[in-house]
């Protein structure tokens, strides 16, 4: 039985413990604005926050969360108010839009860490996640508004 | 795309179209009363055009669709007693802003307070909607008129009623701003007003104004079109996580299921085992779908096993367990490497002439030079960052299937066939589509899991394609060899132009396989290339498909664009010519092109557009050059290492040029610091997104010529994942794309596309500035990420 705190809120999972969080959040809990885009780690779309780090939810088992505070993109802020989605739209930065959940997660854990981050490290931090779109000049723009205020 | 593509397969008669028509007309009489169908297909011959309208009514391609438009307002629109509007959205929105866009024009022409805006999702139903068919960049070419229809119409309603209340004439009420306000006989404002809520139900009992009553708005009434403000409509929503696409749909009772098919096409099943299958954790069923195995396989089933579980993941994991043996049949042996060989050799012989204008034999006989040259393009996978999926659910005698779909009424149709169900009883529901890009208008994963539901006895189900099975059970864009030879005199003039394109037909999915391509392909970059040479000719090789060939964004463009704007820079070096001026020259003198002179083939497609309102102009494709090279600075002096390069390409009625400014590190590593794009699709709607679309399409345009390519090997396509299967990422994209969108310059420059037309330049001016930069050539999609 493992023990997580999703968006605030304590849940237990008996399932398979290797179950990665991702279908976990998405089959179990019904928290669908986590997506599934590759399953291999490669292209970001799941990001949420494990104890307030981005970190990939395809790649993180129920096993690794245990005992761990998870934040999707629904309880990044209360009221949709963060500053990344703020600047997001601002910039109006989606196109299809698939991806962004997973964008906006990594950028605000990368500002949670580093609050005036260079160009080279937005790109550093934002590699991992792919826009088929291609909103990615938005996207770095948009890391940039949130960083200097939106 | 797929509606001329069941034309061609089966050539349909012009009399049986226009029975069709007259059938279509009578029907909406029938539904929607006379007013409304007070014939939208005269409507174009007998509309007059007033001197200072702006919209002055021109035929589109439209009337060659299946269910045409429609522009009915109480089709579209609906006005609650609160002044609320509702506007039905019926195209798909795949990243585009259609979903947006479409509804901005009716409520600007109806002067709704977009703040007071809500959209509906049209489920799949033309003969209600028209058209639905989200695909080949048509939603605002086809739908600007019939929605400015639309508002139009709803506006001088609104007014009508508000006369109707004052007790006066109706020329004295103008709507403005969700209101409509009463003028004094000098036109002056009193003052005055109702709001739309307070008329909405006297507004919509009226009847319908006839379609040449109606008063359009002139461009400076305007207060949507062509502003560039208004925000993606589902912004707030993709930002905070709740915008439903196709997985995020939840039913009670609702099972998850992913499938195991054959990696070869046309492999059938000779049998499985599901034992270790059936003993993993959550799994709680194997069904066997079967698969179509007749050609042409149009977008059937593949055919293979359902896991179906407790969750996704409980059916990956059943799927990795199961056994399955295949007999793979005659497409074992599709090898990328030979056949790539294979199509080479038939571009060096003569082929099937498509266009031929003047002798250019006798051109290259007479020639100082001729410059032969061979441009090699792999198959792509559209990847678009949402899988496929889709849920589907059976109920006392009705199925519903949920989608992000391109097409839901050709899906629904495709859908009641396989399920042996009425039309009437299936329901194709619409969700956002995390990307198309083409692949979404084949509805071979919805015909899946409606046959999985309907195998399960009804029950609600969500089937899943993994990422692997996206990139191996894709309709591919095609590989192709293009080779063209180039004839100059001695004054550098270009006297002679021969292609030659080789690839295997999108019409193999849906016609036995002549190994020809047919006229939508020839149409797109390579028949219909504007150059003024006199010695011009095309021939098609024959290539056989042993996969799926269907559609991606732009289409054949890609590999055409890339060949022709790739090969004349190459001869402008030759020559010794700068390129951009070089290209200006070889379009030559402002004119539209005369088709019959020009050799073109008699059944030359133009997109589905009547010629007479898209014409060829090379006035507007030299413009779009001439704007982009001021805008990006051509000419001036660069680093070593850099270069800039032009390409441009006119498609889906709209005219792109862009210039591409490279800059090769010190491990060869190419860089694109900067892009710029001049776009002319004609009347344009919404700016920002346009710029969006420009900026995506150079960043898929950097994916197409440096990393993306699917290679098959036995049969099977090579890669899986983004792993192997590489596109452009933050590390490495056009730095800072800037667009400029060309005023239109007459009132015929009519709305073009917008969602495919910036791709096709984008790989040859990146060839083109790389050959700048280094004087290397790079001939070969993918490029490569370095130059070595």
């Amino acid at each position: 039985m493992a023990t997580i705190t999703v968006n605030g809120e304590s849940r237990t999972f008996d399932g398979d413990p290797g179950t990665p969080l991702l279908w976990y959040l998405r089959d179990e809990a019904g928290l669908t604005g986590t997506k599934y885009g590759c399953g291999q780690g490669l292209c970001g779309a799941c990001t949420i926050h494990l104890d307030g780090v981005a970190v990939r939810s395809c790649m993180t088992t129920i096993e690794m969360a245990d005992g761990k505070s998870v934040t999707t993109i629904e309880g990044l802020s209360p009221d949709g108010e963060h500053r990344v989605q703020k600047a997001w739209r601002e910039l109006s930065v989606p196109q299809c839009g698939f991806c962004q959940a997973g964008q906006i997660m990594q950028a605000a854990s990368l500002l949670a860490k580093n609050n005036a981050p260079s160009d080279a490290e937005i790109v550093e931090e934002m590699s991992g996640n792919l826009c088929r779109c291609g909103c990615y000049q938005r996207i770095h723009a948009a890391v940039r508004l949130a960083a200097e205020g939106v | 795309m797929l509606h001329y593509l069941e034309q061609e397969a089966r050539k349909v008669e012009k009399r049986e179209e226009h029975r069709a028509l007259i059938e279509n007309v009578s029907r909406r009489k029938v539904l929607g009363g006379a007013l409304v169908a007070s014939g939208f297909v005269l409507s174009l011959k007998i509309l007059p055009a007033g001197a200072r309208e702006p919209l002055k009514p021109y035929p589109t391609g439209a009337e060659g669709m299946s269910d045409k438009t429609v522009s009915d307002p109480h089709v579209f629109i609906a006005i609650d007693k609160n002044g609320d509007v509702k506007i039905v959205t019926h195209r798909s929105e795949m990243g585009t802003g259609i979903r947006t866009s479409l509804p901005m024009v009716v409520a600007d022409e109806m002067e709704a307070d977009w703040s007071r805006v809500s959209l509906v999702q049209a489920p799949g139903d033309e003969p209600k909607y028209g058209n639905q068919d989200t695909d080949g960049s048509r939603s605002m070419r086809h739908f600007i008129q019939p929605m400015r229809e639309c508002g139009a119409a709803m506006r001088q309603m609104l007014e009508a009623a508000a006369a109707a209340k004052w007790g006066v004439d109706p020329a004295l009420c103008r709507a403005k701003a969700h209101s409509v306000v009463l003028l004094d006989d000098s036109k002056k404002e009193t003052g005055k007003k109702i709001g739309f809520g307070d008329l909405a139900e006297a507004a919509m009992a009226l009847p319908v104004p006839a379609r040449d009553s109606l008063r359009f708005k002139t461009a400076g009434e305007f207060t949507l079109i062509g502003k560039g403000e208004t925000k993606i409509a589902d912004l707030r929503n993709i930002t905070v996580g709740k915008a439903t696409y196709g997985a995020d749909v939840r039913l009670p009772g609702m099972k998850f299921a992913v499938m195991a098919r054959p990696d070869v096409l046309g492999a059938k099943m000779k049998k499985y085992d599901a034992t270790e299958t059936l003993k993993t954790p959550g799994v709680e069923k194997v069904v066997e779908i079967e698969g179509v195995y007749a050609v042409p396989r149009k977008f059937h089933q593949l055919g293979g096993i359902a896991v179906v579980a407790k969750s996704t993941f409980a059916a990956m994991i059943g799927r990795d367990a199961l056994q399955i043996e295949w007999d793979e049949g005659p497409n074992a042996s599709y090898d990328t490497d030979a056949y790539t060989k294979e199509m080479a050799a038939t571009a060096a012989k003569p082929g099937k002439v498509i266009r031929n204008e003047g002798d250019v034999d006798k051109a290259f006989a007479s020639a100082k030079d001729v410059l032969t040259v061979e441009y090699h393009a792999k198959h792509l996978v559209q990847a678009p960052m949402e899988p496929l999926v889709a849920v589907a659910r059976i109920k006392d005698g009705k199925a519903e299937i949920w989608a992000p779909v391109q097409s839901p009424y050709g899906a629904r149709k495709d859908i009641a066939e396989a399920l042996k169900m009425p039309i009437e009883d299936v329901t194709v529901h619409v969700t956002l589509l995390g990307g198309g890009f083409g692949r979404k208008s084949k509805w071979d994963f919805m015909i899946e899991v409606a046959l999985l539901s309907q195998k399960l006895g009804g029950d609600p189900v969500l089937l899943q394609w993994t990422r692997e099975d996206d990139t191996r059970h894709s309709f591919y864009h095609t590989t192709s060899v293009e080779r063209i030879e180039m004839g100059v005199d001695d004054k550098g003039k270009v006297t002679g132009w021969r292609h030659r394109s080789v690839a295997p037909s999108i019409v193999s999915t849906f016609a036995p396989d002549s190994g020809y391509q047919f006229p939508i392909e020839y149409g797109m970059g390579f028949v219909d290339v504007p150059f003024d040479i006199p010695n011009f000719r095309c021939e098609n090789g024959q290539a056989m498909a042993h996969t799926r060939i269907g559609w991606y964004r732009s289409v054949s463009n890609v590999p055409r664009a890339f060949a022709v704007q790739s090969a004349i820079c190459e001869l402008a070096h030759k020559v010794g010519r700068d390129p951009k001026d070089f290209l200006l020259e070889v379009i030559g003198p402002d004119r539209r092109i005369d088709l019959k002179a020009s050799g073109f083939p008699e059944d030359f497609w133009n997109y589905g557009e009547p010629y007479e309102s898209f014409p060829i102009d090379t006035v507007r494709l030299k413009n779009v050059i001439r704007l982009v090279a001021d805008k990006a600075g051509w000419g001036k002096k660069l680093p070593e290492r850099e270069g800039l390069g032009i390409a441009a390409h006119r498609s889906f009625a709209s005219y792109v040029a862009t210039v591409v400014h490279v800059a090769i590190d010190e491990d060869g590593t190419i860089r694109v610091p900067e892009a710029t794009t001049a776009v002319d699709c004609g009347f344009y709607v919404n700016p920002e997104r346009i710029r969006s679309q420009i900026e995506g399409a150079a960043v898929m345009g950097m994916s197409n010529a440096l990393y993306s390519g699917i290679s098959f090997k036995n049969g099977a396509v090579e890669q899986s994942n983004f792993s192997d299967y590489n596109i452009a990422t933050m590390r490495n994209y056009p730095k800072k794309v800037t667009t400029v969108i060309a005023e239109p310059q007459g009132p015929d420059w009519h709305t073009g596309g917008i969602g495919e037309p910036g791709v096709p330049p984008f790989a040859p001016a990146l060839a083109n500035a790389i050959f700048a930069a280094t004087g290397k050539r790079l001939r070969n999609l993918p490029m490569g990420e370095k130059v070595t």
